[in-house]
């Protein structure tokens, strides 16, 4: 009977022990976003990033634990709220442990809210959220949950780096804020208002104004009404077609100050700017790669130069999801309790392959990294953007931008 | 003051922009009886060929080629697509311009990817030809006004002036009559389609630097186009010019000017509520000029069916 007993506890052992071999082999990361469809260049820039980093930072040395290697699996959620939550369903039933998304805070909403429900309900299946650009302050303040982890700087730390840049520049008199008529368009409006209030109470905001979302076919108007104010410079939230039509209006409207920008970079934006874009298009982001921060970083950016000649590093920060996990997974020692492995991310310090150091706030789980303004440009670049003469270089940096904002996060533990 | 007249000029130029558009689709509309949806496709195509083109040959070999290819494969389209849906009436006809629409648009984004191209206006046209205030007017600007009033001068002396032009209004009002007389009607309507496809590729040529290249151009132009020849008139060349402009200075005036709600209401003596977060009207108090400017032309294009479904210069009914 005893001799029994332990024969069956021994086969559960095996099989068991078989069982976690058997899953740890890769640790599979579901890449949620759009993969088709007009919304899909930034999607499958994405996914290459992750990819390469995936390969590069972590499979290349060694994976984690005892050699386990890093997946990326990618699942179209076709820009749509409800065909991510099906596409996260599919993922968590195929037994992946980490959802990977960031086009859209409104996508990132329902996501965060469906894997809390999930985690609360299945705490044997439990899943990590890994957001890595959607920038809606809500995400890491009210609708903070313990499972979001963001890897980019949210629309509030932006503004408060861009604005930390602005405001130390004296012939600064006049800014004139224009985005798109949604949420983040407002938001970054809101921002701009009271951090530029606060820092420099002189400058006057000439222009707080919203146009409608991908419906604007001339934007010559609002370029004459932002000249026609006097301002000095321009900051704006849009992205894609609205970037390039409402920055190309304002430059052939005679406008002689900076553009700041979220999101003029990349994805044919650089090279639809060209040289007119030099001088007046400002980014405001992280992980600048002109100059790069050492001989590592330059050579992760040639390696992927080369193997996606048809994509940029758009979004540094992916580099540095990827190292985080696998560093927290090794702490944790183990890649299928994400508890554990959520608990060596909370608080986590580490140097960026970017340069600088990152740290994740266990508050909020929101990362604090240098936040850098960078200008596009033809000249002392290493490195360019949609395969053109122009690229974006660093002009200045805010070393752990946000580090002391602050947040109305109440995180339930497990 | 200075502002209307920069507004003036831009909408000059938009309104121009969307009449060579619409003469092309006002003819082939009125002579056909078809909405053809996928007119504003050929003026994106018009624009990726002008981009290609320039890559190799520059601005000037891509304004005068693609319109002439895109105008040819207007006509093929016509003769070998259009004329066999023809014969089972206007719905089929519909859907298969509809369809049409949407392969120009993937055939496009397949050549061209789905990002925007560096289609830029010629280097000898990119300076400020003289400014108004702080704005300056670029000369590209006064070079697509010039294209524009050239090409309504042209249709109007052909359509007026020239046998050419007589056989094609005969063929508008009377299509069977014109048949009758031994006139090709079928080949008149090939012709009418070709020249209507290409006049959308030449504006496609102009406005491709200035407005923008990419895969959501022809969708973003599409609809207006649409309210342009209906408030203008089917079949009527004056009609969609007086349309075009009239929706150019419009929707240009509507977004420069930030004239908001409250300040109307308020001229009518309505008090504004304190706290508007809870207010049940605060979507109206909040409403700006610039905001309701997009579905302006809409709203005139309502306000002219309900009172002049002909058209401002239409002879007939759609």
């Amino acid at each position: 009977m005893i001799k029994k007993t332990r024969l069956g506890v021994a086969t559960a052992l095996a099989v068991s022990l078989g069982a976690s071999v058997a899953f740890a082999d890769t640790v599979k990361i579901a890449f949620v976003d759009p993969l088709s469809g007009p919304f899909s260049p930034t999607g499958t820039n994405g996914f290459a990033e992750f990819q390469y980093a995936a390969e590069k930072l972590v499979n290349d040395q060694g994976g984690v634990l005892d050699g386990d290697m890093f997946e990326i699996v990618g699942f179209d959620n076709k820009m749509s709220p409800k065909e991510s939550l099906i596409q996260v369903q599919v993922a968590i039933d195929q037994g992946i442990r980490y959802i990977a998304q960031g086009n859209s805070s409104g996508i990132a909403h329902a996501i965060t809210d469906a894997i809390n429900k999930h985690n609360r309900r299945n705490p044997d299946d439990r899943v990590l959220f890994l957001n890595y650009a959607a920038v809606d302050p809500a995400l890491t303040n009210d609708a903070c949950n313990f499972w979001h982890f963001r890897f980019d700087a949210n629309a509030d730390i932006k503004m408060d780096a861009l604005t930390d840049v602005m405001a130390e520049d004296e012939n600064l008199k006049k800014v004139y804020v224009i985005g798109q008529d949604y949420s983040f368009g407002k938001s970054v409006a809101a921002a701009a208002v009271r951090n530029l209030s606060e820092k420099r109470a002189d400058v006057e905001i000439v222009g707080n104004e919203l146009h409608p979302i991908g419906k604007v076919k001339d934007f010559t108007p609002y370029a004459r009404k932002i000249v026609s104010s006097g301002a000095d410079a321009v900051i704006t939230g849009n992205w894609g077609a609205d970037m390039v039509g409402l920055g190309k209006a304002i430059i052939d409207a005679g406008f002689e100050g900076p553009i700041y920008t979220y999101y003029a970079a990349s994805n044919g934006i650089t090279r639809t700017f060209g040289e007119q874009g030099t001088g007046h298009i400002y980014l405001v982001s992280e992980g600048a790669v002109n100059p790069p921060a050492s001989d590592r970083t330059a050579a992760y950016v040639e390696g992927f130069e080369a193997k996606y000649p048809d994509h940029d590093i758009t979004q540094p920060r992916i580099a540095n999801t990827i190292e985080m996990l696998a560093k927290a997974i090794n702490e944790a020692g183990t890649a299928t309790d994400v508890v554990k492995v959520a608990q060596a991310l909370e608080g986590m310090e580490h140097d960026s392959i970017w340069g600088g150091k990152l740290f994740m706030r266990p508050d909020d789980h929101q990362i604090i990294q240098n936040v850098d303004i960078q200008e596009h440009t033809s000249e002392g670049l290493q490195f360019y953007m949609d395969a053109s003469e122009w690229g974006m270089k660093l002009v200045s940096e805010v070393e752990m931008a946000g580090m002391d904002s602050p947040t109305t996060c109440k995180m339930k533990r497990p | 003051m200075e502002l209307v007249l920069v507004i003036l000029i831009d909408g000059l130029v938009y309104g121009l922009l969307l009449f060579m558009l619409s003469s092309g689709l006002t003819l082939i509309f009125s002579m056909m009886g078809v909405l053809n949806f996928a007119h504003a496709s050929f003026y994106m195509l018009g624009a990726y060929f002008a981009y290609q083109i320039s890559r190799y040959m520059g601005f000037w070999p891509g304004l005068i080629l693609a319109p002439i290819i895109v105008g040819l494969a207007g006509a093929a389209i016509e003769r070998f697509g259009l004329r066999k849906v023809h014969q089972y009436g206007h719905v089929p006809e519909l859907i298969f311009t509809f369809g049409l629409a949407l392969l120009i648009e993937e055939i496009v984004q397949f050549f061209w990817g789905k990002n925007q191209v560096p289609y830029d206006a010629p280097d000898v046209l990119q300076f400020a030809l003289f400014s108004i205030g702080t704005n300056e007017i670029q000369a590209y600007k006064v070079f697509m006004i010039a294209i524009s009033v050239l090409i309504f001068l042209c249709l109007l002396y052909v359509l007026t002036k020239t046998r050419v032009g007589m056989i094609i209004q005969a063929a508008l009002s009377y299509p069977r009559t014109v048949e009758a007389l031994g006139h090709n009607v079928p080949f008149i309507f090939m012709g009418v389609f070709g020249v209507g496809t290409a006049l959308a590729g030449l504006a496609g040529v102009i406005a491709g630097p200035q407005l923008g290249t990419f895969p959501g151009m022809a969708f973003l132009l599409g609809s207006i186009v649409f309210v342009t020849i209906v408030i203008g008139g089917l079949g009527s060349l004056w009609g969609a010019l007086v349309a075009s402009l009239l929706i150019g200075w419009m929707t240009t005036f509507a977004a420069s000017y930030n004239v908001a709600m409250a300040d109307i209401l308020m001229a009518f003596g309505f008090e504004m509520p304190e706290d508007m977060s809870e207010h049940a009207l605060r979507d109206l108090w909040t409403l700006t000029l610039p905001q309701i400017g997009p579905i302006l032309p809409y709203l005139l294009m309502v306000v002219i069916l309900v009172f002049r479904p002909y058209g401002l210069f239409g002879k007939r009914d759609a």
